[in-house]
């Protein structure tokens, strides 16, 4: 299998999977939008 | 006084981060791309000689900057539940954990910069001396630990961009 950063554009296509997968993880680390205290 | 730090904080944290990811964008998606092509002319030269150790004292210095005045904004937000909000954000606590997840993606960027790109291009460039094996294996580190920065830039610049840590009452 090659390897998805040898072109430009699997690298962006891997940066915005990994953006929505970091993004549901904050999502559940934020909680309930608990606020400063 | 404080009603200044934080607008000029932020403005040398930007300026610094678009010297930064500018650079590594051109490196990405404009310079290996025609670099492939000069050297299959005979016509790479130039852009090793006189572009790329420009480029890369430009993009390295730019990485430091941006880290250390991104963590010197970090530090004049409001504590969360006791803690400061550095700590807070680096263990990725409630409300802090997104600008965490895009603090902890620049880090990691960081460190790519020096501990990997800058080490493999010194010898690619030929500023520290490297065998023709040697400097084909480092052209490979570097073109992606760059490409993996390229990759990380874009979740980073999500977390930094969106402004979760606005709509969450921490500023």
């Amino acid at each position: 299998m090659k390897n998805p950063l040898d072109s430009i554009w699997g690298t962006v296509i891997c940066g915005l999977i990994l953006t929505v997968v970091l993004y549901y993880i904050a999502h559940a680390l934020v909680g309930s939008g608990a606020k400063v205290g | 006084m404080n009603d200044w730090v934080d607008p000029i904080l932020r403005w040398g944290h930007f300026f610094a981060g678009i010297m930064w990811i500018g650079l590594l964008y051109f490196f990405n998606f404009v310079n290996a791309a025609a670099t492939k092509e000069a050297t299959a002319a005979g016509e790479a030269g130039p852009i090793s000689k006189y572009i790329m150790p420009r480029a890369l004292a430009y993009f390295r210095w730019a990485a430091v900057a941006t880290w250390l005045i991104g963590f010197a904004l970090l530090s004049t937000f409001p504590p969360y539940n006791g803690m400061n909000a550095t700590g807070a954000a680096m263990m990725l606590r409630g409300p802090y954990a997104p600008i965490g997840i895009g603090a902890w993606l620049g880090t990691i960027m960081l460190l790519n910069v020096w501990g990997l790109i800058w080490r493999n291009q010194k010898k690619v460039l030929g500023i520290v001396p490297a065998t023709d094996e040697e400097k084909a294996k480092a052209r490979r580190v570097a073109f992606l630990a760059s490409r993996v920065n390229t990759m990380l830039s874009i979740p980073m610049l999500f977390f930094m961009a969106t402004g979760f840590h606005h709509q969450n009452g921490i500023y």
